[in-house]
């Protein structure tokens, strides 16, 4: 792990300023993206994870912004290019966008251009990224279609988004977001709008692509299948921070925050004893009242009282490169109220 | 695409009828006929006329015939032969005095419609991409002033405006030594100089109303998912703002050319009398008042054909934009 990671996240504070309040989406991500391996970056509904990856490209809707923090990105492993400092209409965070860093979709249905033809949206991008020719766009466009498996693509070029079904949609998508041959491939629940075989087909070809391209993958989801089938590392995140992160086989079987074990046995398993499946109790706090001390402690099962509402624990790192943000692991700070 | 016009078309047929009867219907729908307001007029005035005569007229404009055969008569007359019948008043073909008028009113309608969209298509994005910001409050509220005032008043204020200030003749398309003259360079320049009255006047509401409509169109779109998969691509913001979401808003907007193209020449009746513009729309009321009946009936039947074939035209061009209504 001693390599220059390709992105690295440092204190990362994206909030949204909504006329209720501000919402802190991000309070401070903290992790790095390693070179050619797939992260999955995995958590309950709002706990950042997808604003997290927006916020690598500076596409983070209004009212929200980064407010803290830098993302640093190394091309090679001795560049370095803080993308915080860029203005996210700038030429450079543009080249950056679907050039270096490509990125999908959860929802392929909406995701694409209703009424522009799948053609003319991949090829524009190369055109954009390559400064290629129209004809030369259109055959690397051609090949594309082909490599994620649209059967006929030459014809196919000039078919509606709402002429394809979702599993081709997606693999529109996939094309779109590998047809400049990025660094990193940012996926955000690419496979959650899809059935179960069509998930399996659409993960073996991320995959595959990755390989042949030795390309990073950051994979965001919420569903812990997926990540057993394609991780290579873990960041657990909980209401804007990482709880924990950790190599794919550290959190299946040691994990060590309480919140990543509550994942962990909420996960059904086939040929198990038929009890009821456990839940972690309560729910996600209100982006408004958030918890003080370890803003877990509300729900965990192993809460120190009289610790954990107070202390607000810091990210230790471990001897085999996981980290955990959790008191039972000694580490903390005094709560800053 | 081409058997998609042609089915349209072959649609139009039916509604042409109903609506041809329709038309017939209204003029009907009045109390009496042009001759029974003629005599009351003649009575007012403290002439008398004599019965006999008043028959003879009666039956020679097939007055007492049954409204269906007056029908067939005037429909198949027009589609037959082209002819739209004698208008009482003016004792002149229908045809004529409509084709007089048709010229200058198209061309003042369709200059019209061209300002309303080079206006407000702009200033509908605009508002719609900084909404809440300066400019879209300042448009929103001259849109609303647009909506809110009469345009005959408009028309009186521009019209004191540009005698007081520009030193123009008052009214009308031409000043007064043109009116008669043929055509020539002097008289298109003074046609222009004329022009930006009714244009402003009759264009402000619908362009008050188009801004709004690509506002909130453009609002809905600009949240949706495939503009931020355009933005992740890199695409710098203008390419992505004219080639996706703008292009989806423009739907809506193509729709509205079906109702503008109609009333741009009706809905300016008043504004044109207020104006004296030598268009269809004062002619359409006096017909009316007067009750001559073919003339007053061939311009609601022409207003009609022209919703038709504006509808014709914003479907058209509706798949042209949208392959989603082509591939139905």
């Amino acid at each position: 792990m001693s390599e220059t990671p390709l992105i690295e996240l440092e204190g990362l504070r994206t909030h949204f300023f909504t006329d209720e309040g501000v919402v802190k989406a991000l309070d401070g991500v903290t992790f790095s993206v390693p070179r050619g391996r797939t992260l999955c970056v995995v958590g309950e509904s709002g706990c950042g994870k997808s604003v997290t990856g927006r916020s690598i490209l500076q596409i983070v809707d209004r009212p929200g912004r980064i407010v803290e923090g830098r993302i640093l990105y190394h091309p090679t492993p001795h560049e370095t290019i803080d993308i915080t400092a860029l203005r996210p209409m700038s030429r450079q965070m543009r080249t950056i966008r679907g050039g270096e860093i490509g990125m999908i979709f959860q929802e392929p249905m909406t995701s694409l251009g209703p009424i522009q033809t799948i053609g003319k949206q991949i090829s524009e991008t190369i055109r954009i990224h390559k400064g290629v020719s129209k004809a030369e766009a259109r055959n690397q466009t051609i090949e594309w279609l082909a490599r994620v498996g649209i059967p006929r693509p030459e014809t196919r070029l000039g078919a509606y988004p709402f002429e394809l079904s979702g599993g081709m949609r997606q693999r529109v998508m996939i094309a779109l977001g590998l047809c400049c041959r990025p660094k990193l491939l940012i996926a955000d629940e690419p496979t959650t709008a899809l059935d179960v075989t069509t998930q399996a087909v659409i993960l073996d070809l991320i995959r595959e692509l990755q390989e042949e391209m030795d390309m990073a993958v950051m994979f965001i989801t919420h569903d812990l299948g997926v990540v057993a089938q394609i991780a290579d590392d873990v960041v657990v995140m909980y209401l804007g921070r990482v709880a924990e992160r950790a190599g794919v086989e550290t959190i299946f079987d040691a994990p060590r925050h309480p919140y990543t074990r509550a994942l962990m046995r909420s996960i059904p398993r086939l040929g198990g004893s038929r009890e009821p499946l456990e839940a972690i109790r309560g729910m996600v706090p209100h982006p408004f009242r958030r918890p003080s001390g370890c803003s877990f402690h509300p729900r965990c099962p192993e809460v120190i009282a009289g610790r954990c509402e107070s202390l607000d624990p810091d990210l230790r790192e471990f001897g085999d490169g996981s980290q955990v943000r959790c008191l039972l692991y000694g580490s903390q700070t005094e709560a800053q109220q | 695409m081409g058997a998609y016009i042609l089915r349209r078309i072959l649609f139009m047929i039916p509604s042409l009828i109903i609506i041809s009867m329709i038309s017939f219907m209204i003029i009907q729908l009045p109390p009496g006929d042009y001759l029974t307001s003629q005599i009351a007029k003649l009575a007012s005035s403290g002439e008398s006329i004599d019965s006999a005569q008043v028959a003879a007229l009666r039956s020679r404009y097939g007055l007492d015939e049954p409204m269906i055969v007056q029908y067939w008569k005037w429909i198949s007359n027009i589609v037959f032969a082209g002819d739209f019948g004698l208008s009482f008043e003016w004792n002149r073909p229908v045809s004529t005095m409509i084709w007089e008028r048709m010229g200058l009113t198209f061309a003042v309608s369709f200059i019209t419609l061209l300002f309303v969209w080079a206006v407000s298509l702009p200033i509908g994005i605009y508002s719609a991409v900084r909404q809440y910001s300066m400019g879209d409050y300042l448009f929103t509220f001259i849109g609303f002033i647009g909506l809110a005032v009469p345009n005959f008043l408009l028309a009186l204020v521009l019209m004191y405006f540009s005698f007081a200030f520009l030193g123009q003749s008052v009214g009308g398309l031409f000043s007064p030594e043109y009116i008669e003259a043929p055509w020539s360079w002097a008289k298109v320049h003074d046609f222009i100089g004329h022009l930006w009255i009714p244009v402003i006047v009759i264009g402000t509401s619908s362009m008050a109303a188009l801004i709004r409509v690509m506002r909130a169109n453009l609002l809905d779109e600009l949240n949706k998912p495939y503009v931020v998969t355009a933005r992740a691509k890199g695409l710098p913001e203008w390419q992505l703002l004219l080639g996706y979401p703008v292009r989806v808003a423009l739907n809506p907007f193509v729709s509205t050319v079906g109702w503008i193209l109609p009333s741009l020449v009706s809905g300016a009746v008043i504004v044109s009398v207020v104006l004296s513009l030598p268009t269809t729309g004062p002619m359409l009321l006096q017909s009316l008042l007067s009750q001559d009946m073919y003339l007053a009936g061939s311009i609601i039947l022409l207003l009609s054909v022209l919703t038709v074939v504006g509808t014709l035209i914003s479907d058209i061009l509706l798949a042209w934009l949208d392959p989603r209504v082509r591939y139905q």
